[in-house]
């Protein structure tokens, strides 16, 4: 039942930042520069193009404009992109898919490797494995990721020939109209270099939290009673540290996959990455108004969608935190 | 069983000879993908690339800029104002319509129509229908660029253009930005066939059966074309083997592209040339002839070639490159750090004065770094200068409202001849007529004006030829405008595709004439 009233006011705040968010989109549209230039070529005539300008309503005042955005948003319609000639949702959510799995993958190889990693560090925090996986770790966080993205490239693609250098490869259209790059082999070798240089950006930090967390519990009483009482290294370790350890790796993991969801906008567009990141930097290059401002309402709507799942994950893991503002 | 085995034997030889045994596939990445099926809807580059793929024009032109007959097999000139056509015969649509002269007027006027391309069209008066292969163009006054512009005719397929569609829209309808039928099919009479497309993603193509050109020596079946927006990438892909033929090569890569042992590389004097402009409404000084001398002869064109292009351009001391009509052998580039500055001095300059620069960073090879070495070449004439540089989308509302006083801008010929430079660049600015639109500098010269307008109705090469290149010299005495360089064209491929034969200045390849070994 709380749970329920929860729902109900996040969505009621939902609406609200999407509002903010479209009209903060909206205001910049006009620095972004003339989108008739990208639409027409160089020998066009002034009158001619002042003349698209007033058909495609861009003359007119900027709340009136918005005004009529807004009429549409709420049928659905976030307008038609220039370039694609396509609704603006349409587009974005057809790429979606790609981008999706992109973070998905991505986010599994930092929860597969960060919590093992993270522990180990904590565990044998003086042993040289540790040490060398800190180490790397430091240097990880410090490299971006469009570099990342190149070496790999270099060193898998053109020197090694190992795996393909762009793109998503080979995919499989799910009945719901989904298309997946994980159900081929080529889809899946498509998938590594952009899912590892994706994961790169929080790899580092999350092995950092785990073993930061891990230790601090190690440390508490409770851990100490566990040894005392005599239980064995495996349960104490596994079963009662780490339980605990992964709590605030939760709640800020649902915030860092906002995080990495803006970085697939560099990965993407490295890779050739056929999803919405890459869709968006295109745009922006485009000034397809359009399109710009329904993928920062869609990637909004992402963010409150995860933070209310976390949010909502978060009490069933630990039932002794209330819901701020739930509580009747 | 024996016969059995023979028959089936020599139905797969047939089916290896009539595929061809040399059929291949060409998996391709440039930079970016058509933004519409329709030829009709963009002037780009990426527009006349996909219609030398899926149309055909009526001539086109060769590696040395010279005309080649394609739907067009031969023509002549009646008078000053009518060129006559005669149209191959035999040549069938995609569709399997066969083509007359009533798809190429019907192609004409739609042209006519279009606001990219109207301009190019604006001399053409009207398209006559002689008989079924032979169409007359009448110009409105004599016109030296009629095979020029017809270059630029894709016959579209008539029928297939007309009727309504599934979904209630006239086909023919011609929307910029528009969700048309033209937009998502297409019916040409080119060597290759859309069988699918992902804007933005790939589109593939495959060899028309029917295509009317069977001297053509190419032997690619499919291709895959891939836009790849990064240059590291679509470098790497090409490295890799993921793709055969890439472009453009950014030019930090030429070297080892050229030095790989499985790919080449080939490079071309392009035909866009790269200048500044110095706005005399803005700045007194640049009123002054010996001032914009002065710049000019700071600037070391050369020197951005060879330090900043790495090679890959060409210096320029005019509009015109080298192969049009009114390009003047005569002019050199001149760079003279002391003449510059006696010049300033003889102006009453000598200390010099402030001025601000605009420039793009994302529309030209290596646009802001060009910018900056300028601001630095005039600083030692004692002309500082206040730069500034954007992206494209920003830097072209800025450039229409001339807010620097010297700004950049690179120009290709629409029509690949010299008189297109004059008329949007050097003219004097004249809302009315549109010359000068892009004359950001406001350089005005009588003698200029009359000499291009002059050269718009000249039909005889050789005279016009003199009036164009006596033009380029009265801009070069006048210093205009500050010319940078041409820039290169580049493209690669793995070993083994000949490129070399198809590609142009004009950049887009004649793909249905490639060869891949």
């Amino acid at each position: 039942m709380y749970t329920l009233a929860f729902l109900i006011r996040r969505f009621g705040q939902a609406i609200i930042v999407m509002l903010v968010i479209s009209f903060v989109g909206f205001s910049i549209q006009d620095n972004l520069g003339d989108p008739l230039r990208e639409l027409v070529g160089q020998s066009v005539s002034e009158a001619e193009r002042e003349a698209l300008r007033d058909k495609l309503g861009l003359n007119d005042p900027f709340l009136v404009q918005y005004g009529r955005f807004l009429a549409g948003a709420v049928q659905g319609d976030f307008g038609t992109s220039y370039f694609f000639k396509r609704p603006a949702l349409d587009v974005i959510l057809d790429k979606f898919p790609a981008t999706f799995e992109l973070v998905i993958c991505a986010s599994l190889i930092i929860i597969g490797l960060s919590i093992p990693l993270g522990v180990y560090c904590a565990i044998r925090p003086r042993a040289w494995p540790a040490r060398t996986i800190m180490a790397v770790s430091t240097i990880g966080i410090s490299v971006p990721v469009f570099l990342t993205a190149i070496f790999g490239i270099w060193i898998f693609s053109v020197e090694l020939g190992w795996l393909p250098s762009f793109g998503r490869g080979e995919t499989v259209e799910l009945p719901w109209g989904w298309d997946t790059g994980l159900l081929t082999r080529d889809g899946l070798a498509h998938m590594i270099l952009p899912a590892i240089s994706l994961s790169s950006i929080l790899l580092p930090m999350f092995i950092r939290l785990v073993r930061g967390e891990m230790l601090e519990v190690l440390r508490s009483e409770y851990v100490r009673f566990a040894w005392a009482k005599g239980l064995s290294a495996q349960r104490v370790w596994f079963l009662h540290a780490l339980k605990n350890t992964l709590m605030p790796v939760i709640t800020l993991g649902g915030v860092q996959i906002g995080i990495l969801i803006a970085y697939t906008i560099l990965t993407e567009t490295v890779f050739q990455w056929p999803g919405m990141g890459f869709l968006f930097l295109e745009a922006i290059n485009r000034v397809d108004t359009p399109l710009i401002i329904a993928y920062i309402i869609v990637v909004g709507a992402i963010f409150v969608i995860v933070n209310t799942l976390v949010d909502v994950i978060y009490t069933f893991i630990n039932p002794t935190v209330k819901i701020p503002g739930a509580a009747a | 069983m024996k016969r059995t085995i023979l028959t089936l034997a020599t139905a797969l030889l047939a089916l290896s000879v009539a595929t061809g045994a040399g059929a291949k596939t060409l998996r391709m990445a440039y930079d970016a993908d058509p933004v519409s099926l329709d030829p009709h809807e963009q002037l780009s580059g990426a527009t006349l690339q996909l219609s030398h793929m899926v149309f055909d024009p009526l001539v086109r032109w060769t590696q040395d800029l010279d005309f080649e007959g394609r739907i067009a097999k031969s023509w002549e000139r009646l008078d000053e104002t009518t060129m006559r056509f005669h149209l191959r015969e035999g040549v069938k649509f995609h569709s399997g319509n066969a083509l007359t002269a009533e798809d190429v007027k019907w192609t004409f006027q739609r042209l006519k129509r279009s606001p990219d391309f109207k301009g190019i069209f604006q001399k053409f008066e009207r398209m006559e229908i002689i008989d079924e292969h032979t169409i007359d163009i009448h110009t409105d006054g004599p016109f030296p660029l009629v095979l020029h512009n017809a270059t630029y005719i894709f016959p579209m397929d008539k029928d297939f253009y007309t009727g309504t569609d599934s979904k209630g829209r006239d086909k023919s309808e011609l929307k910029k930005h528009g969700d048309t039928f033209a937009s998502q099919n297409a019916s040409g009479t080119g060597p290759f066939i859309i069988t699918s497309r992902e804007q933005g993603v790939r589109i593939e193509f495959d060899r028309f059966d029917d295509y009317w050109d069977e001297r053509s020596p190419g032997n690619v079946q499919k291709i895959v074309f891939t836009p790849i927006k990064e240059a590291p990438t679509r470098v790497a892909a090409l490295l890799s083997g993921d793709v055969d033929f890439i472009a453009p090569v950014p030019p930090t890569d030429l070297e080892r592209v050229r030095n790989n042992d499985d790919t080449k590389l080939v490079t071309m004097t392009g035909t866009r040339v790269i200048t500044f402009q110095m706005n005399q409404n803005r700045v007194d000084a640049f009123k002054n002839r010996k001032v914009r001398q002065a710049i000019v002869h700071a600037v070391n064109n050369e020197g951005i070639v060879e330090k900043i292009m790495k090679g890959f351009g060409t210096p320029a001391a005019q509009f015109s490159p080298e192969g049009y009509l009114g390009h003047n052998p005569d002019l050199k580039p001149r760079y003279d750090l002391a003449k510059a500055k006696q010049l300033m001095k003889e102006a009453g300059y000598e200390d010099g004065f402030s001025i601000s620069m605009m420039a793009p960073n994302n529309r030209y090879v290596n646009d802001f770094k060009i910018a900056e070495a300028v601001a630095a070449m005039l600083a030692k004439i004692n002309i500082d200068v206040d730069l500034k540089t954007m992206p494209k989308a920003q830097y072209w509302p800025e450039f229409d409202e001339r807010a620097a006083d010297m700004m950049m801008i690179g120009w290709h010929s629409d029509t690949e001849d010299s008189a297109n430079f004059y008329e949007f660049l050097a003219m004097t600015p004249n809302p009315d007529t549109g010359r000068g639109q892009y004359n950001s500098g406001n350089y005005s010269n009588e003698k200029v004006d009359e000499l291009t307008e002059q050269s718009l109705v000249e039909t005889d090469p050789e005279k016009r030829a003199e009036i164009l290149q006596r033009i380029e010299r009265i801009i070069y005495e006048d210093a205009g405008f500050v010319p940078l360089h041409w820039q290169d064209l580049a493209w690669a491929s793995a070993k083994g595709v000949h490129i070399e034969d198809v590609v142009n200045v004009m950049n887009f390849p004649y793909l249905g004439d490639l060869v891949i070994d």
